[in-house]
């Protein structure tokens, strides 16, 4: 199976790749996925003041389609709120990086991700 | 584009130029063309002595009786004929087979065939090493037991069985012992006249013969006998009808030829070339060999990464065409039955690499694999948060993981 441009642009040079303190209140992480299952994302997110995601890292085992959706995932919430950053959808991460059928639980994961991110942020200010 | 150096020689080999040539000489007008079942004219005839000297040349390699050499589309046939054949030849004198988990797949779903049609199959698991458990194969017998089917050397992990005293215990307990040797022939001795083996399958394209060919051995000395599962004109003593494809079977004899005048030079040189490729790993952390590293064919070397996913180890080496056990490199999602068979976690199970060196393969392309593979890991456990957890002294088994 050939990988798609967009695939491996990420994947050669991945974005945002990193650790911001989980500790942090302003700091969100979601980690999703199973080493068994043969993926594990790691995404963070620190909001500002305004609640806007000005930073977002991940570092994630897996496929190369894995690696980036998550890479992608990091470019598209920098800038978002919560609840925009919350709207997207896996769906947009196939169609971005033209995902074949069964790579689509790379994006399902991606999603997930932000999702237990952005869980775990509120869950914090709670 | 800059062609990829190939490492993957257990999965197929190119055809060796030598035997290109003389397929070549077997299938135009000017060549022998005929039908060797022609027994009318010289077409036929000249068509039946290149089958023939074929026939010899691959009895040779294995230390076989020619007359012991049936022709088969490749070992996924051979599997099939030897497996089905002698189960439905002999079901009334009993209905029970034994095998190994680690079995290539033509012979574990012609078990699970036969368990659709009645028969009872045993699928033991082998040590964590890849070999068989001769004990517990040895309790496993039972009195209606008819066949047991063990392959030679594994194709993932290259482990080597050890068939004299497999096919020692068969003979004392009067069943069959079928072997398939697609990963063997041609790279460690065989001889079929000593050994204790009923039937044995080969293919061509394993050592730089032509696809779509392969061989059955079918022992005379004792007699085995087998109902045909592909029925037409009575070719090969009935036991597989069809046209032979004399280009094929004369590019299946003249590359066991070749491996015969060429092993054993051969395959010291790629065991040289093996170690020189674990050498080259051995002192990196995490680093795990899958299968016995002694009992193990010379140009395999199946190995894991740990914390690094198999796809993207290969996906980033994409310079060096090998395989791996990961579960995305095939449709089912699943990791490596094989390696799971061993007791390998999935983790890595799903971190492994199976290079396989061969015939083509130069030190300078084992030298430039491992620059690569060393630079990649390294990244991609850069890129792993398990990595991160591994380096921070975090036990993954502790994890309360989200599967999906």
């Amino acid at each position: 199976m050939a990988y798609g441009k967009k695939v491996l642009d990420h994947y050669e040079n991945p974005r945002n790749v990193g650790v911001l303190d989980k500790d942090a209140t302003n700091v969100g992480t979601g980690m999703v996925g199973a080493p068994a299952c043969g993926d594990v994302m790691r995404l963070q997110i620190q909001v500002n003041d305004e609640g806007v995601i000005e930073e977002a890292k991940f570092k994630t085992y897996g496929c190369g389609s894995a690696i980036a959706s998550s890479s992608l995932l990091t470019e598209w919430v920098k800038g978002k709120t919560l609840d925009e950053a919350s709207q997207i959808k896996n769906t947009e991460i196939v169609d971005e990086l033209e995902l074949p059928p069964v790579k689509i639980h790379c994006s399902v994961l991606a999603e997930d991700a932000i999702k237990a991110a952005i869980t775990d942020l509120k869950n914090k200010a709670n | 584009m800059l062609t990829p150096t190939y490492m993957d020689y257990s999965s197929t080999t190119p055809v060796d130029p030598r035997v290109a040539k003389k397929m070549a000489k077997y299938l135009t007008m000017e060549g022998d063309f005929g039908n060797a079942a022609s027994r009318s004219h010289y077409y036929g005839w000249q068509a039946e002595k290149a089958v023939d000297e074929a026939r010899s040349q691959v009895a040779d390699l294995v230390g076989a009786d020619p007359r012991e050499i049936v022709w088969t589309s490749g070992a996924t046939e051979s599997n099939n004929l030897a497996i089905k054949g002698i189960a439905n030849f002999y079901h009334k004198r009993g209905k029970h087979i034994i095998t190994l988990k680690t079995e290539h797949k033509a012979v574990l779903d012609t078990c699970r065939q036969l368990e659709r049609e009645g028969f009872e199959v045993t699928y033991l698991d082998p040590m964590a090493n890849g070999l068989l458990d001769i004990e517990e194969f040895n309790n496993t017998i039972r009195e209606d037991t008819i066949l047991a089917s063990f392959m030679h050397v594994n194709n993932e992990i290259g482990v080597i069985q050890d068939l004299q005293t497999i096919g020692d215990i068969c003979r004392e307990n009067k069943v069959f012992f079928h072997v398939d040797a697609a990963q063997s022939v041609g790279k460690i001795e065989i001889d079929l006249a000593s050994l204790p083996v009923d039937l044995m399958s080969f293919s061509a394209h394993k050592i730089y013969g032509p696809k779509g060919m392969g061989a059955l051995y079918v022992s005379r000395k004792p007699r085995v006998r087998l109902e045909a599962q592909m029925h037409g004109g009575g070719h090969e003593r009935g036991m597989r009808s069809g046209t032979l494809a004399t280009h094929q079977i004369v590019g299946m004899g003249e590359a066991f030829a070749i491996a015969k005048a060429e092993m054993k030079e051969e395959s010291e040189r790629t065991l040289m070339l093996r170690q020189r490729l674990y050498d080259g790993f051995s002192d990196m952390e995490e680093v795990v060999v899958n299968g016995d590293l002694d009992q193990r064919i010379s140009g395999n070397l199946n190995i894991s990464f740990n914390y690094v996913e198999g796809e993207s180890l290969m996906m980033a080496i994409s310079g060096v065409a090998v395989s791996s056990g990961s579960a995305c490199t095939s449709a089912s999602l699943e990791p490596s039955y094989v390696l799971r068979a061993l007791g390998l976690s999935d983790e890595l199970a799903h971190s492994s690499i199976r290079f396989s060196v061969g015939r083509y393969t130069t030190e300078k392309d084992v030298d430039d694999a491992i620059a690569l593979v060393r630079e990649k890991v390294e990244k991609l456990r850069d890129l792993s948060p398990l990595w991160d957890m591994y380096k921070d002294g975090i036990d993954l088994n502790s994890v309360q993981w989200a599967a999906h």
